[in-house]
């Protein structure tokens, strides 16, 4: 028997963190504008030693004014949605749930356009209303989810593409119907991108949003390792059930509203990564709640870099290309359940 | 199956030696539940009042057909249900009102399946039998690990430790998953219908383990089954449940009368007492006698 420790949770994050910085690196370095890697250290090396105003203008544009932002959110907005993927897997008891697929990010999407059309002048409103969308619509598919009494999975998958799919389509509707507003394009809400620069109040905001709400699964991690096994289950073995469900699924809810409001509702980050990072490491959600936040910031960085790169001199909404890799996965996961 | 394990089943202390004196430790006192269906004012399904109590050492089984109301007095016994009326009481307090925490320490539930999302090893299923004595955000001690290990020597199941849950049989699941009880380190062990899946063999072994570890560890052992030869031949006490109606509490030479339990499982029996003063029943089909225990 081999439980887990927390050194070998604290050594395989570094691992993975290693693995992220030198996605950073490739992430700065590629792009319509390529920097060479003795640029990227000499410049990288004159930030750290405090000295900006020796770098070229050129290169501060590019690297610290267009590359590192985008990677920033990127990171940040992949971590969210792969934690709020994993945690919406224990809670449901469904290895499919994402919050692409489940409708929660269309439905985030959906508050933060509302808030966008009715508060356009408060900042925090967006992300305020995206999570509040996230949370209904989780509630809503939950309850449609379920066959006399109990959570059926494949109605609650059906339940969340049907959810999906129709907010979609009010997502449409409210951006057809309204003229004159900056609302962002259409892609942007319906597909994710993180072209869009991020307004630096809501750098901050993001961060801690994220903290609080990483943090507060992962107090619950032991917790959901007992409840994939079922409610019941787990509360013979002593979890508070109430409320681990509660505090998950505001938490996953929030990091959901969070990332759509500044990048569209991008989908499969949720459940291409816990399960690579199961795969890898095993399904002890003590691991995999920070491998997959890790996780999740590696592959949509790599998603990312890809949109930016592929089709030059143009770009791909990033929600595009985890959409051409994610869902061939759900299939093949969605086709194994079934044999 | 090993071959430590059949020497340790064969040996049991003789009945009545076992119970005697014992302090109560369960006490369901007129404990009654009633379902309700959507928004309906009369109640789908209803358990009487029903009362018995039961000692250290001591295994009693709920034994009543299909939908007698067995499953809601494991639930209400659990403390996974509020008592509509009446008590469930475990040394001397409301199972009900403790927190989730400290009933997993007391009381431990074998359900009938558990179906696992994502594979796990025997060992590490054991494992999450630690739970409720883990403070949140830590990790399993050595002493979880040796608490766990034991778990699965008492079943007999060390050999199974890294094996995957869903590659064992069912025989050896319902052995992995008593550990995993046996690891929360209860004093009330309560098993829903686990004898479901299992072949005759696997079956007797089973119940011959619940009665050794009771006798050993001083485990309160409640078994629902509708098992009527494995109850008689294993229970110190039996509570006969039928339609929501607790009919009889008592040993099983008490319960097992021919014309009551005819009424109940609704089938010709004959009912004779075996050598060690247990019942025995026996369908009575056609011509011949036929034996339940084959």
């Amino acid at each position: 028997m081999k439980p887990l420790t927390l050194h070998r949770v604290l050594w395989t994050c570094a691992a993975l963190l290693a693995v992220l910085f030198a996605m950073i690196l490739v992430a700065l370095k590629v792009g319509a504008v390529p920097i060479s890697i003795t640029d990227l250290a000499l410049n990288l090396g004159r930030v750290i030693l405090g000295r900006r105003a020796e770098m070229q203008s050129d290169y501060r544009l590019i690297v610290f004014g267009l590359r590192l932002p985008r990677i920033v959110l990127g990171m940040m907005v992949g971590g969210a949605l792969s934690v709020s993927g994993a945690s919406f897997q224990a809670l449901l008891r469904n290895p499919l749930a994402d919050p692409y697929v489940l409708g929660v990010s269309s439905g985030g999407a959906v508050g933060a356009i509302l808030a966008l059309i009715l508060l356009p002048q408060v900042a925090l409103a967006t992300p305020f209303a995206a999570f509040l969308g996230a949370i209904a619509t989780i509630a809503a598919v939950y309850f449609l989810g379920r066959r006399r009494g109990q959570l059926d999975s494949t109605t609650l998958l059906l339940a969340g593409i049907i959810s999906a799919s129709f907010l979609s389509a009010v997502i449409i509707f409210l951006m057809t119907t309204t003229v004159g507003r900056d609302l962002r394009g259409m892609p942007f809400w319906l597909m994710g991108d993180l072209s869009a620069p991020l307004p630096e109040s809501l750098h901050w905001i993001l961060l801690a949003g994220l903290i609080v709400g990483i943090g507060a699964i992962y107090t619950t991690a032991a917790d959901l390792n007992l409840i994939t096994s079922g409610e019941r289950e787990a509360m013979h073995l002593g979890v508070d059930v109430t409320r681990v469900k509660l505090v998950v699924y505001v938490s996953a809810s929030l990091l959901t509203g969070l990332a759509v409001s500044v990048s569209g509702a991008i989908g499969y980050v949720g459940l291409l990564v816990p399960h690579v990072m199961r795969m890898l490491f095993g399904s002890d959600y003590r691991l995999l709640i920070p491998t997959s936040a890790i996780g999740g910031a590696i592959a949509l960085l790599l998603a990312d870099t890809l949109a930016r790169t592929v089709a030059l001199p143009t770009e791909l909404p990033v929600g595009a290309v985890t959409a051409m890799v994610g869902a061939p996965l759900f299939i093949y996961l969605l086709r194994r359940r079934l044999r | 199956m090993s071959g430590g394990e059949n020497g340790a089943a064969a040996t049991m202390p003789g009945g009545e030696a076992r119970m005697a004196e014992a302090p109560v430790r369960l006490n369901v006192e007129q404990a009654s539940y009633a379902y309700h269906g959507h928004g309906q004012s009369a109640p789908d399904f209803t358990l009487a009042a029903t009362s018995f109590v039961a000692s250290q050492r001591e295994v009693v089984t709920i034994l009543g057909p299909n939908a007698s109301g067995k499953s809601t007095l494991l639930k209400l016994i659990a403390g996974s249900l509020d008592p509509l009326s009446g008590r469930v009481e475990l040394e001397g307090f409301e199972i009900s009102r403790l927190d989730a925490r400290t009933r997993a320490q007391k009381i431990a539930m074998v359900n009938q399946e558990s179906a696992l999302l994502f594979p796990a090893r025997a060992g590490d299923y054991v494992l999450q039998g630690r739970h409720p004595y883990r403070r949140m955000l830590r990790f399993e001690t050595e002493e979880d690990v040796q608490i766990a290990e034991e778990a699965l020597a008492q079943v007999g199941a060390t050999h199974l430790r890294d094996r995957w849950m869903h590659e064992i049989s069912g025989g050896e699941k319902q052995r992995v998953i008593l550990a995993r009880a046996l690891a929360q380190q209860p004093i009330l062990l309560l098993l829903d219908e686990p004898t479901l899946h299992l072949d005759i063999g696997a079956q007797v072994e089973l119940l011959e383990r619940l009665r050794q570890l009771a006798a050993e560890s001083r485990y309160t052992v409640i078994v629902v089954t509708h098992e009527l030869s494995l109850a008689a031949e294993f229970a110190d006490q039996v509570v006969l449940l039928n339609a929501g109606k607790c009919l009889r509490v008592g040993t099983p030479a008490d319960v097992y009368r021919r014309d009551l339990l005819e009424q109940v499982f609704e089938a010709p029996l004959d009912v004779d007492i075996g050598p060690e003063g247990r019942p025995r029943v026996y369908v009575r089909g056609g011509r011949t006698g036929r034996g339940l225990r084959e």
